[in-house]
């Protein structure tokens, strides 16, 4: 201890000042980007109130429950706006969720050389580069045919008594729209479910294989487990994205406000409803359309307080191995 | 590297800022006369170089709140005006029909290729009442003809648009059960059927659906080689939609002083039904003098060699009288 060489105190102190103020400047800008980014949330969600609050006290929760809009008459209702923009991403959700996991796992696995795996993720995470007007027209061209045509058939046969395949079938429909919406959250999904995966601790695959689990057991009994934060995360992200996605939507699912049970009919979002009405709104009904988004960010909200849960418990279950 | 710095500076204030003496028109508005208005501009621009037009299609509604704003030098606009937003107008408006169109009835039957619609028919069509091709209603007027027992999918613009403005103010004023159930409007709340978003999209629906019919301008329809119906006008005749059976509905228009109206259900035996002007607005006291002298020109181009080229793009040529009034409007602007 004696042998070692310490700069004098007042040298020290010097050093210690410049180095404790160069962090402070630090954690004052990292502080700065925080608040301006919630900042600015509160002022998008103020202002967009503020605009809403003529028609929110006009209209109050009938918007949300009626069933009619019709802005030639003042008669203004969303719920089948409502229904379409939780159906369709629910839809997607159901289609791309397992899909992206599976890809995650096989992608996180050593299945494949690491060169070819690096491809493949690669190639999965360039579909969420894809301008969204890009899905649209890709839409229209391949899958509305697609869609009529089977559509065709599951009207003709189990249509018959199966409601969610009630004749007559639209190209532009619910199901082509939750189709495509399934493809563009699939990256988002995959990317940070292999992520997590990847994340899992070495030592914990190596116990599951020295207790005798074969590859399949490791995977589902202790990989997918521990990983489940991230893969709850990547749902709420995905969910997020398909709620507000609006572009290849309103291309895609026939921007109809009538009610149906049926997945082959055309049906609204009410992103879709923004962007088909907003640019020749006029008065109140700029008003309304501000109270639609308003409606649009508490269900996103409310999706994201739900996710939170689950994560908050999938956290808990496996708190303390990683 | 500062040479090509130099060069570079050199390019962006060739594209940016035009070159002294140059003059930029900046207008923005409808979609539907967008493709004659660039048009327009490139013609025009050859034989005065130093003359730019910018034109923006952002939709009839847009183009007139940026004209109220203030923030382009003329907007355009296939529903005019409305009286609430000419009293909004600072500086005062006035309308100029520039160029016309038809509005037809696009459909996609396998087989065929003559379809005659009834007043009757195709405000059912519209409404949901009659839902299939071969309801009686349609198969009366079309002897000969197999109509197939298919459903009928309606195909309509979901975004605002100054097509479903004509298209629905024709109908109300066919049919006061459309007018009382639907009314009229650049967007409305239609009966039955699928919302393509603009022109591409209702065209896309048509296309691809066998059964399907649709509303989109005449120009749209012949360039994208859609089938269209002959429809029935108020006389009781069956009239081909084609720039003449177009410009006849439009010459028998009398223009009040603002110079709008729309020929909403046009009763000479030769008339197309559904044909309208479209307008470009321009303030009553222009704020500066000197760029209301080139817009003037272009204008007065548009109104005269700009007609020549209407019916090659599938618009209808402006009949002579409106020209005059248009000119006339012209000289009442200061």
């Amino acid at each position: 201890m004696s042998e070692r060489r310490l700069p004098p105190d007042s040298e020290a102190a010097a050093l210690l000042t410049k180095h404790s103020k160069r962090v402070d400047l630090f954690r004052y800008l990292c502080a700065l980007a925080a608040v301006a980014s919630v900042g600015l949330l509160f002022w998008i969600v103020g202002h967009i109130t503020y605009e809403a609050w003529p028609a929110i006290r006009t209209y109050g929760l009938s918007l949300i429950y009626s069933t009619e809009w019709n802005a030639n008459f003042n008669r203004y209702g969303v719920f089948p706006y409502v229904m379409g923009t939780a159906v369709s991403s629910l839809i997607a959700m159901v289609i791309a969720m397992p899909l992206g996991v599976l890809i995650a796992i096989f992608l996180s696995e050593d299945f494949l050389p690491p060169a070819i795996r690096q491809i493949f993720r690669f190639l999965i995470e360039l579909l969420a580069a894809i301008p969204s007007v890009v899905y649209g027209l890709w839409g229209i061209a391949v899958v509305i045919p697609l869609v009529q045509s089977w559509g065709g058939y599951a009207a003709g046969g189990v249509g018959k008594w199966l409601p969610l395949f009630a004749g007559p079938a639209y190209g532009n429909s619910l199901l082509t729209a939750s189709l495509v919406l399934a493809l563009m959250v699939l990256p988002t999904i995959t990317a940070i479910s292999r992520n997590s995966l990847q994340a899992v601790p070495h030592v914990l695959r190596e116990g599951a294989y020295s207790l005798g689990a074969t590859r399949w057991e490791t995977i589902y009994g202790v990989l997918l487990p521990t990983a489940a934060p991230g893969i709850v995360a990547s749902a709420i992200l995905a969910m997020g994205r398909a709620m507000g996605e609006t572009m290849a939507v309103a291309m895609l699912i026939g921007n109809s406000s009538r009610l149906s049970w049926s997945l082959l009919s055309p049906a609204g979002t009410l992103a879709g409803l923004l962007a088909n009405e907003f640019a020749e709104a006029e008065g109140m009904v700029i008003n309304t359309l501000m109270y639609v988004a308003v409606i649009l960010m508490l269900m996103t909200l409310l999706v994201n307080i739900i996710g939170d849960r689950i994560l908050a418990f999938s956290v808990r279950k496996v708190k303390g191995l990683i | 590297m500062l040479r090509t710095g130099a060069v570079f500076t050199i390019l962006i204030s060739a594209f940016t800022f035009p070159s002294k003496g140059a003059t930029q028109l900046n207008g923005a508005g409808a979609t539907f006369p967008s493709p004659i208005y660039q048009r327009w501009g490139q013609d025009y621009n050859k034989t005065n170089p130093d003359v730019q037009v910018n034109y923006q299609s952002i939709g009839s509604g847009a183009g007139v709140k940026q004209f109220v704003a203030g923030t382009v030098d003329f907007g355009a606009s296939d529903a005019a005006m409305s009286d609430e937003e000419i009293a909004k107008a600072p500086a005062g408006v006035v309308m100029l029909p520039m160029t016309a169109g038809s509005i037809v009835l696009a459909y996609n039957l396998p087989g065929v290729t003559d379809l005659k619609l009834s007043r009757d028919a195709y405000t059912g069509i519209f409404l949901g009442t009659v839902a299939k091709w071969n309801d009686p209603v349609i198969a009366k007027e079309n002897p000969g003809v197999t109509l197939p027992d298919m459903p009928i999918s309606v195909a309509y613009r979901s975004d605002g648009s100054g097509t479903t403005f004509v298209f629905t103010q024709h109908l109300s004023a066919v049919s006061a059960d459309f007018k009382g159930k639907v009314g009229v409007g650049k967007q409305v709340t239609w009966p039955v059927g699928v919302g393509g978003k603009g022109n591409e999209g209702v065209t896309a629906l048509v296309k691809q659906s066998p059964g399907a019919i649709g509303y989109v301008e005449y120009g749209y329809a012949t360039h994208t080689g859609l089938a269209f119906a002959t429809l029935q006008n108020k006389s009781g005749a069956f009239v081909k939609p084609t720039p003449a059976s177009g410009a006849a509905t439009l010459a028998t228009v009398q223009l009040p002083a603002n110079l709008r109206i729309w020929p909403t259900d046009p009763v000479g035996a030769d008339n197309y039904p559904i044909a309208t002007f479209t307008w470009i607005v321009v303030p009553k006291t222009f704020p500066d003098k000197a760029k209301w002298a080139v817009l003037k020109a272009w204008l007065t181009y548009d109104l005269t060699e700009g007609q020549k080229v209407a019916d090659s793009l599938g618009y209808i040529p402006l009949p002579a009288p409106v020209v005059e009034k248009d000119k006339a409007a012209l000289e009442t602007i200061q």
